[in-house]
């Protein structure tokens, strides 16, 4: 269940039909979240509100096949799933507070976009409610990236089982848990107002880089990246600019995201990853770095350092440089050790190795990423691998850089990936 | 909703002082006036229960709490609040929040019709 709905017209349908499929899926795209989430306010169910929508979104690819997209296609599918709601808590025996549901599913709007909750200290996005309540202290730090995938990003749970490198069905599980935990355990829909919400923000931010990973390194999809991820993440996170201008660490991830998604149409030629080193730095998002640089300056002068912001200083000076030989790679170094120091998760190590390799040779990277051998899950990260093969082929270790690639392809989902891993196996 | 806070400590620490004791019973007063107390009591110490379980048919009593674990119940509030972050925030105001723990578990309602 969940994911993008099946069963789309054959390829056999008139043309017209392919159409249909490709509306239905970016509505799905843009607006399922907005949908889920305002149904979730009105019913109070996530499992519910998920279910009627993916209902809605079934039901579009027959209907609109036979009778045309409607004019609003977005407003149908709220529509749709708002009835089927309806029709679904009046059949239910037993539904929490069920005469309240229902006036609220009859009367309230989907989607709203001023409407304060009690709790609340001003008018919030349902979707940063419902990005509030999947971070929520009470579900597990994987369950809070696995729901946040799920319901805000739209993601199937195989996708989400890859991105996290565990079995689907313990994925399946994760996530049903987390839904009947925060029903049965009365977690409230909500944005939390005054202290609670700055304690709330750090596992929100977690979760947000997340999702923009999920979209800028795709795990399933037929392609490298999923730019609809990293603009919801991105969207996400203007969103929480917007409410926390005082928190440099908002405007750090913020400026994060937004340099790194500034180089999409570099990263990828001809359907292949292109490696920084190699991008043309011309199809870089001008006017994207400018932001991202702004807000760097911005968050770093108020003198309250913090990972994301670093991490942010360190793309802006790749992205800042004219070409790799001109990159203040001593800059980017000292930035790494403060990193380190504050945030020394595997991912930074690898990234450092990766940085301190172009700066000062692949042996350099490589011995970065020996120390990193032996880290838990390490093994099933084929950037890890990957990396590691790129750094041996560029010291001239053919043989231990076939065994690395050959590791990574074990591990790794994209089929984009792949064949360009392939390509480089047999390059070798 | 209704929540129960089940309040765990060490027994082997010293029981409340006066101080301590003063503090339980104010915050009891704040549920009151809050409109949340349902109920609470306080418990006498593991050494004081008794298990039963009944085992083909016959009654064993056993001298002892259900499982021997680190931290004790002590007591428990029953409060009524609109949702898990309410419960959250009384449980975070028992006394001996800072050397115990407090589960809070939401109370299960059956429907009768």
């Amino acid at each position: 269940m969940g994911g993008a709905p099946q069963g789309r017209p054959a390829d056999s349908e008139p043309a017209a039909a392919g159409g249909v499929g490709e509306t239905v899926e970016r509505v799905y795209r843009e607006e399922r979240a907005a949908i889920v989430a305002g149904l979730i306010r009105l019913c109070g169910d996530f499992s519910l509100a998920e279910d009627v929508v993916h209902d809605a979104f079934s039901r579009a690819l027959e209907v609109w096949a036979h009778d045309g997209v409607p004019p609003n296609p977005a407003g149908w599918i709220a529509t749709t799933a708002r009835r089927k709601a309806i029709d679904d808590v009046r059949r239910a025996r037993r539904f929490r507070e069920k005469q309240d549901v229902l006036r609220r599913l009859e009367e309230e709007p989907v989607s709203p976009t001023d409407v304060t909750l009690p709790g609340e200290d001003g008018p919030h996005d349902d979707r940063l409610r419902l990005i509030f309540t999947c971070c929520h202290p009470a579900l597990t730090t994987e369950a809070q990236g696995a729901l946040t995938l799920r319901v805000v990003g739209g993601l199937t749970t195989r996708e989400i089982a890859r991105a996290f490198t565990v079995p689907d069905t313990t994925m399946g599980q994760r996530i049903s848990r987390a839904k009947k935990k925060i029903r049965d355990a009365g977690i409230p829909f909500r944005v939390p107002a005054g202290a609670a919400l700055e304690s709330r923000l750090d596992a929100v931010l977690a979760v947000v880089y997340l999702v923009f990973n999920e979209g800028y390194a795709a795990t399933e999809a037929d392609a490298l990246i999923r730019p609809e991820l990293c603009e919801e993440a991105i969207r996400l996170a203007r969103l929480l600019v917007e409410l926390l201008p005082g928190e440099p660490e908002v405007r750090g991830l913020l400026a994060l995201m937004i340099l790194h998604h500034a180089r999409r149409e570099a990263r990828v030629r001809d359907g292949r990853p292109v490696l920084l080193d190699d991008q043309d730095r011309s199809l870089w998002d001008a006017t994207a770095i400018g932001e991202g640089v702004g807000l760097v300056d911005a968050a770093l002068r108020e003198g309250r350092i913090g990972a994301y912001q670093i991490q942010a200083a360190i793309a802006m000076l790749h992205c800042t440089a004219r070409s790799p030989s001109e990159t203040d790679w001593k800059q980017i170094a000292g930035w790494y050790s403060v990193l380190e120091r504050i945030h020394p998760t595997p991912g930074v190590r690898l990234n450092r190795a990766v940085d301190t390799a172009m700066a000062d040779g692949p042996e350099a990277g490589l011995a970065l990423l020996d120390a990193l051998a032996g880290e838990p899950g390490l093994d099933r990260y084929h950037l890890y691998h990957s990396a590691r093969a790129d750094l041996l082929r560029r010291s001239g270790r053919a043989g231990e850089a076939a065994e690395a690639y050959a590791a990574a392809l074990r591990v790794c989902t994209n089929p984009v990936e792949r064949s360009w891993l392939e390509e480089r196996l047999g390059e070798l | 909703m209704q929540y129960i806070l089940l309040i765990y400590e060490d027994e082997s620490n010293p029981p409340p002082d006066e101080a301590e004791m003063g503090r339980w019973f104010a915050v009891t007063d704040e549920m009151k006036k809050a409109g949340v107390h349902v109920a609470g009591e306080a418990l006498h110490p593991t050494s004081a229960a008794t298990t039963v379980r009944v085992k083909g048919g016959d009654t064993v009593a056993t001298d002892g709490p259900f499982a021997e674990t680190r931290e004790q119940l002590g007591g428990f509030y029953i409060l009524d609040v609109p949702d898990l972050d309410a419960a959250l925030e009384w449980a975070a105001k028992m006394p001996n929040a800072h050397k115990g723990s407090i589960e809070v578990r939401p109370i299960m309602v059956f429907d009768q019709g």
